[in-house]
């Protein structure tokens, strides 16, 4: 178990990067804590698995060092990391029953018959797979298989840091919110160090103590997934998560007012110096409500989509599109031409990027 | 995925911190190994059979192309080559056009007797031709099909066919059902379907089959020998004659073994691509 | 499976039928029918029943080429499967290598089958060829034509040299196959070479290995041509397999009957084997997946 420091850490593919474009991942010193569970979430394309490579040893970086506990672990090849992997596709010895799987890396490292047999039984009991363990893998469902590869994680006692690299992908849609909730109470029992590399961000939210977002080589935002709902740092964030994600319209902004298209909203906080066109204010479709007439942004409603828990409002605003939820049974009037927004909700971003205001 | 790049980095250094040296010294052992007797032949067919049998040279000290000269000015040895390429082709030709639409058949239908009939192919790339050369004279000189190019073609269908049709299965089955059914929507008949759309999405599987249809016609000889004697003798066949009543011509007979091992060559170096395509999805 | 039932589909395999049947059914026939009779000529044949089969399972010529047979496909099997492997596993995976491995592997497997004899009988004779010279030069007694052992260790050397590729590539196509998260998991488990080879690879190879062992068996125990061209069946018939003794017995000694018994009862045995073989490895795979 492990504290992971990521250093001054950055990636090239190239031997010689002229500009930010060239990095897959762009420079970042985080310190992640001994015992959480974090998740890499973002797009296909957007570092996450680069980062996860770096961490496991399968890639040096070309700047910074990686640390565990405070030792440099950046040159060390994979299998003297002290580091367990579950990767997309399981990856069992199809040959070996259960128990021998679970054994398997115990007995590569010389570990005595009785320790290993004792260490087998318990982790096939928090697996709940006590009654599977004389079976061949090969014959085992695929969520049985990631099972397996997480165990072979579980057995070795100093294991700093668990990664799984999109491990539900295989798995049948019925039995993945099983298989998370299983992840999730093995962390809370083993209480080890866990990376979960996903673009799904429901598995990431409901897996992760901690949410990295990654965005074109970046970590753009790194929180619980409370703050990531609402405080996106970044509008990308708001966009990526959420459904439907955040409504992000430019605005000039003055002081606690914004200025959108000639209706002007009011803010919670101040802002100075607000000048540029990279201006744009951020607020979730769950802080928004519908009116007739009177206050808030002139819009049509062009569809209203039924989820079940909730219903998606989708309005034209000077040809953008506002998107609304609206309770379960709230009726909507074809009248509705008004939206407005909950003043403590509304975030202001300048290029992107969060802007923070001052108590008005 | 990034993921390919990365491993790829990775063996690169750990091959050369301990791996490569090995391996590639393993490699190279096994190809000196693989081509000493071959190099041993050229070596022999350009040298003068005075130099080969009073000296012993690792490499023509004379060197000469009058071996290669005497074969390609004999008829009596250049049709053994004209003939042997006329049958392998037919053959080629032959067994793809009728294990294309068996293996279509196996691939995609069940019928009564489906799994019966594919044993019963296979057990026929199980007969020695040993067994089959004596009744196969019989067979094609009572045809008088003897001696003639379509005989060893047909006869080398043998065990060509049930592999083609075991080959070629396999890929087929590597396409989606899909594909067949939306032709049939686009109102493509069975034929027009088969070779405007069906055929280019197996090419390669065809091109390795046909390597091994070429391969196997190629090097066979027992009944090729057997089922010919002047007009469709095979070059390998021509081979013996190099044993005269002076004692072998050992340069000529180096030369000839050369040049039947150039068309092999030559077919490798073309499907190349294909059979390392058609290796990687796990088929021969 | 899926696959719709549709006897119609027995049109689109009835040419491989018609032109199977003609090339096998007929020349079997034929042999059967020589098998149950004899003649004394003038194409007068009368019935003799099992006579030929009985004296062929008698016979002791029959049983030491069967003996002779059974040792050389034992020897080149025990051969050429680990050596087939161990080349496949020191086969580059990228770069130039790669087609130069496969095109040079390729050719001894598209050389004609006397060509290669005709290659092995001079690379072995101590006059002129590299290796008998060679292994008299280093005061080995070598001579393939005298010497029953020298004999055998050519004939092995050369379906080595002709063959071993073919399991190479097999086992290149298996090893291919294997997604790298394997290897990848293998380190992180902290598995030995060894370990890798035997858990990862092996198993994973298992279904090309089944194809390159039963090929490799059925070809070798076919072998005719080869070893006819390098030692004639010599020294003494040291070196007569079965297809060269079917073949003397046939067409040298024109014994049809007792030759047709011979071929029909060739033939099962290379069937029963191979059924045999087939069945106990994917019984043995069924089982492993229970």
């Amino acid at each position: 178990m492990a504290e992971i420091h990521l250093k001054n850490l950055a990636h090239s593919y190239l031997p010689h990067p002229s500009g930010p474009s060239d990095y897959a991942l762009k420079k970042i010193d985080h310190v992640w804590e001994d015992g959480k569970a974090y998740a890499l979430l973002g797009p296909s394309g957007c570092g996450k698995s680069t980062l996860l490579n770096i961490i496991s040893g399968l890639l040096t970086p070309s700047e910074g060092s990686v640390l565990f506990d405070g030792e440099d672990v950046t040159n060390l090849p994979t299998e003297k990391r002290h580091i367990a992997q579950v990767f997309q596709f399981p990856v069992v010895y199809d040959t070996m029953t259960v128990y021998d799987n679970l054994a398997f890396p115990l007995k590569n490292r010389g570990h005595d018959a009785k320790t290993i047999d004792q260490r087998v039984r318990d982790i096939a009991e928090m697996l709940e797979m006590t009654g599977e363990l004389n079976k061949k893998a090969r014959g085992l469902t695929a969520d049985a298989k990631q099972k397996i590869s997480l165990g072979r994680g579980l057995v070795r006692q100093n294991v700093s840091a668990i990664l799984f690299d999109e491990p539900l992908t295989v798995i049948d849609p019925h039995l993945k919110w099983m298989l998370r909730m299983q992840l999730k109470a093995l962390h809370k029992k083993t209480d080890r160090t866990m990376i979960y590399v996903t673009h799904d961000q429901t598995e990431a939210l409901t897996f992760a103590d901690k949410v990295v977002v990654m965005y074109e080589g970046d970590v753009v935002q790194m929180g619980t997934p409370q703050e990531l709902f609402e405080r996106p740092q970044h509008t990308f964030v708001g966009y990526f998560i959420g459904s439907p994600g955040m409504n992000v319209i430019p605005a000039h902004v003055e002081g606690n007012q914004a200025h959108i298209e000639g209706t002007t909203i009011q803010l919670n906080y101040g802002y100075k110096g607000m000048s540029g066109s990279n201006v744009e204010i951020g607020v979730r479709p769950e802080f928004t409500s519908l009116h007739e007439g009177g206050e808030g942004l002139p819009i049509t409603i062009k569809r209203v989509e039924d989820v079940g828990r909730y219903k998606i409002v989708r309005a034209d605003f000077f040809g953008r599109e506002i998107n609304i939820t609206v309770p379960e049974g709230q009726p909507i009037s074809e009248r509705v031409n008004r939206v407005s927004f909950d003043p403590t909700r509304v975030n202001v971003y300048q290029g992107g990027w969060i802007v923070d205001g001052e108590a008005a | 995925m990034s993921g390919a790049t990365l491993t790829h980095k990775n063996n690169v250094s750990l091959l050369s911190r301990l791996g490569i040296s090995k391996s590639g010294l393993v490699m190279t052992a096994y190809l000196v190994f693989l081509m000493l007797p071959l190099y041993w032949l050229l070596n022999m067919s350009l040298k003068t059979n005075e130099e080969i049998l009073s000296t012993f040279t690792l490499w023509p000290d004379n060197l000469t192309f009058q071996n290669y000269i005497t074969i390609f000015t004999d008829p009596s040895w250049y049709s053994g080559y004209i003939n042997s390429i006329t049958y392998v082709v037919l053959n080629t030709i032959i067994s793809i056009t009728v294990a294309l639409p068996a293996a279509y058949a196996f691939s995609r239908y069940r019928f009564l007797g489906d799994q019966h009939l594919f044993f019963w192919l296979l057990t026929n790339r199980m007969a020695p031709p040993a067994v089959f050369a004596l009744p196969f004279f019989q067979l094609y000189s009572s045809v008088g099909l003897f001696d003639t190019h379509i005989a060893v073609a047909l006869a080398h269908c043998l065990f060509n066919v049930p592999l083609m049709v075991w080959i070629l299965e396999g890929f087929m089955s590597g396409v989606p059902k899909e594909i067949d059914e939306t032709a049939y929507i686009d109102g493509y008949s069975f034929p027009k379907f088969f070779v405007k759309i069906f055929m280019p999405l197996i090419a390669s599987g065809i091109g390795v089959a046909a390597f091994f249809c070429f391969m196997f016609s190629w090097v066979e000889l027992l009944l090729a020998r057997t089922l010919t004697s002047v007009d469709a003798k095979p070059i390998a066949a021509t081979m013996t004659r190099t044993v005269g009543a002076a004692g072998i011509d050992w340069g000529v007979l180096a030369a000839a073994g050369i040049l039947t091992i150039i068309p092999g060559a030559l077919v490798i170096w073309f499907v190349r691509n294909y059979i390392a395509k058609g290796f990687a999805l796990g088929r021969v | 499976m899926d696959k719709p039932f549709n006897n119609k589909a027995w049109f689109l395999v009835l040419p491989v039928v018609i032109l199977v049947a003609f090339s096998a059914v007929i020349p079997l026939m034929t042999v059967v029918n020589y098998s149950v009779q004899d003649t004394f000529g003038n194409n007068a044949f009368f019935w003799v029943g099992t006579e030929w089969f009985q004296e062929m399972i008698t016979s002791e010529r029959f049983h030491n080429s069967l003996i002779r047979q059974f040792m050389f496909t034992g020897i080149i099997l025990a051969i050429e499967i680990p050596l087939g492997i161990f080349v496949a596993l020191n086969m580059p995976k990228k770069g130039w290598g790669v087609p130069v491995s496969l095109v040079l592997m390729s050719l001894p497997l598209l050389v004609p089958w006397n060509v290669v004899g005709t290659i092995w009988q001079v690379f072995g004779r101590e006059d002129i060829g590299l290796l008998g010279a060679a292994l008299n030069g280093m005061g080995i007694d070598y001579n393939y034509t005298q010497n029953i052992f020298d004999a055998w260790a050519t004939i092995i050397a050369m379906d080595v040299w002709h063959w071993t590729s073919l399991v190479a590539l097999l086992c290149y196509a298996g090893l291919a196959s294997i997604p790298e998260a394997y290897y990848q998991a293998a380190k992180i488990d902290g598995a030995s070479r060894w370990a890798t080879f035997r858990y990862i690879e092996l198993p994973k190879m298992q279904r090309v290995l089944l194809i390159a062992f039963l090929l490799r068996f059925m070809d070798s125990f076919m072998i005719y041509t080869e070893p006819l061209v390098v030692t004639g069946g010599g020294p003494g018939n040291s070196t007569t397999l079965l297809s060269i003794d079917l073949v003397k017995m046939a067409i040298g000694q024109f014994d049809l009957g007792p030759a047709a018994a011979f071929s029909i009862i060739y033939f099962l045995i290379i069937l029963l084997i191979s059924w045999a073989l087939y069945t106990i490895m994917t019984n043995y795979d069924k089982g492993e997946s229970k």
